[in-house]
């Protein structure tokens, strides 16, 4: 390969860096019951990234409806829009190592204002709104910027404990560069103090890691009379550089 | 002291949830007119190049229950071998074969259908060639953090004899874990086990 290998705009080959386990979730979280079952009980086999990690599928703006990243109008009635309160949600997607990644895939899903979702194994009996799906996408910008309109999602309660409750959140799948990037999240707002009562946010060892899913109210980034705006930043796995390619000599 | 190395953390994965499908296959469950088909829905079109094969994969929890609130995604070569990315180097991959594939589990019976081809062999790091293998990722209400395992192909016996990352399982019973099995009607049927003794591998990768 000729290409520039300073150059970031170039295809990167590198290994993506190892996970921390430590700072994501474990498997088995027994205060979150559901994990019980479904969690691996043995060792993961660790293997660094071959080629079938490295490379990922690439997702172009072509692909993106004008309202995919506006859930107000997406699924409302021509003239209408969601119900609750309007805001942005911008950040940007970054690496470890703190670049950008630009065409990140961004899908996002919520429960309405009231807290309930459109979906039919969904009990709550909050009401759904006619114009409110609760899905949107989006790909990230050259530098790795996205945003996109919602309205703020309600807490709910959710079989767990007798009388467990979900903070208000906002899912996020976020589709990097390569297929060992793949991650879904979910992004809470500043200020709830139900945050740290909830078993699925507990789930997560580390203080810091959990901060880190708190959206931050951006007070610069509203727009008067219309929409509040939360910044939420998303990091992904960053990748060695293969500047010096490790040789195994014999083979 | 020493000079801040100032990287970032990977943020924390959170589980899927049960409502996964709203945001990613929002048409399979009823929320419809949003976009007008799910992403990775459909694999091959006519001029893929490539034997077809049907996968069938289930996800099954402790109990051996298989899970109806399930996402799987796949990513395989093509069937030359090359992956279609910007990553890949090799050579330039079909362009009638993305090779990325996303499925929800059936909400009655827990099985996920994908209509794809059969990759071709890619190396390894070393240059020695991986068996025929596809990539999954899986995520559910429940599991906390996406979960990566391999299928690998039965017939492939000889190049899955000399696959370098079989060849990383200690426990020798535990690699069939990773290998589908032939179905009556030439399908690949692919269990995933959570747990228990028949658990697959799933890698840290
Ligand atoms: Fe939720």
């Amino acid at each position: 390969m000729s290409a520039d290998p300073f150059s970031n705009r170039k295809p990167e080959t590198g290994a993506f860096f190892q996970r921390d386990r430590l700072w994501h979730p474990p498997a088995f979280t027994p205060d979150y019951k559901t994990s019980v079952l479904r969690s691996p009980q043995k060792a993961l086999l660790s293997l660094d990234n071959t080629l079938s990690e490295i490379t990922g599928p690439v997702f172009g703006h072509n692909m993106l409806g004008e309202l995919d990243n506006d859930l107000i109008h997406n699924f409302a009635k021509p003239g209408e829009s969601a119900i609750g309160p309007r805001i942005i949600v911008y950040g940007r997607v970054l690496d470890e190592r703190g670049k950008g990644v630009p065409g990140a895939l961004l899908e996002f899903w919520q429960a309405n204002a009231g807290g309930r979702y459109r979906h039919k194994k969904e009990g709550y009996l909050a009401a759904l709104d006619p114009n409110f799906g609760g899905c949107g996408r989006t790909i990230t910008n050259e530098e790795g910027n996205y945003a996109f309109r919602t309205i703020q999602p309600g807490p709910y309660p959710w079989p767990n404990g007798v009388n467990d409750w979900r903070p208000a959140h906002i899912h996020f799948s976020v589709f990097g560069h390569g297929f060992a990037q793949r991650l879904i999240t979910q992004m809470y707002f500043e200020g709830d103090p139900m945050i740290w009562q909830c078993p699925i946010v507990k789930t997560i060892p580390d203080r810091a890691a959990v901060e880190s899913l708190i959206a931050a109210l951006d007070r610069e980034a509203t727009i008067p009379m219309d929409a509040r705006a939360y910044k939420f930043d998303i990091v992904l796995r960053g990748r060695r550089s293969s500047l010096f390619e490790n040789r195994l000599e014999g083979n | 002291m020493a000079q801040a190395l100032n990287r970032l953390k990977e943020s924390a994965s959170q589980t899927a949830g049960p409502y996964v499908h709203i945001g990613l296959t929002p048409n399979f469950c009823d929320i419809k007119g949003v976009y007008p088909a799910d992403l990775g829905a459909t694999m091959v079109n006519e001029k893929t190049k490539g034997e077809r094969i049907t996968i069938r994969a289930r996800v099954l929890d402790g109990t051996g229950t298989p899970l109806k609130d399930a996402l799987i995604e796949i990513w395989q070569a093509d069937a030359d071998g090359l992956y279609n990315s910007p990553s890949e180097m090799r050579g330039t991959a079909d362009p009638h074969f993305a090779g990325w594939g996303r499925k929800a589990t059936d909400m009655d019976t827990g099985e996920c259908v994908f209509e794809t081809i059969k990759p071709g062999r890619v190396p390894f790091k070393n240059g020695r060639k991986m068996a025929p293998h596809i990539s999954f990722w899986i995520v559910a209400r429940g599991i906390n953090i996406g979960l990566q395992t391999r299928m690998y192909f039965p017939e492939e016996e000889a190049a899955n004899a000399e696959d370098p990352v079989l060849a990383r399982i200690e426990h020798k019973v535990r690699v069939p874990t990773l290998i589908a099995q032939r179905a009556a009607d030439g399908a690949y049927v692919f269990d995933i086990h959570l747990q228990g003794e028949k658990e697959t591998v799933f890698f840290d990768i």
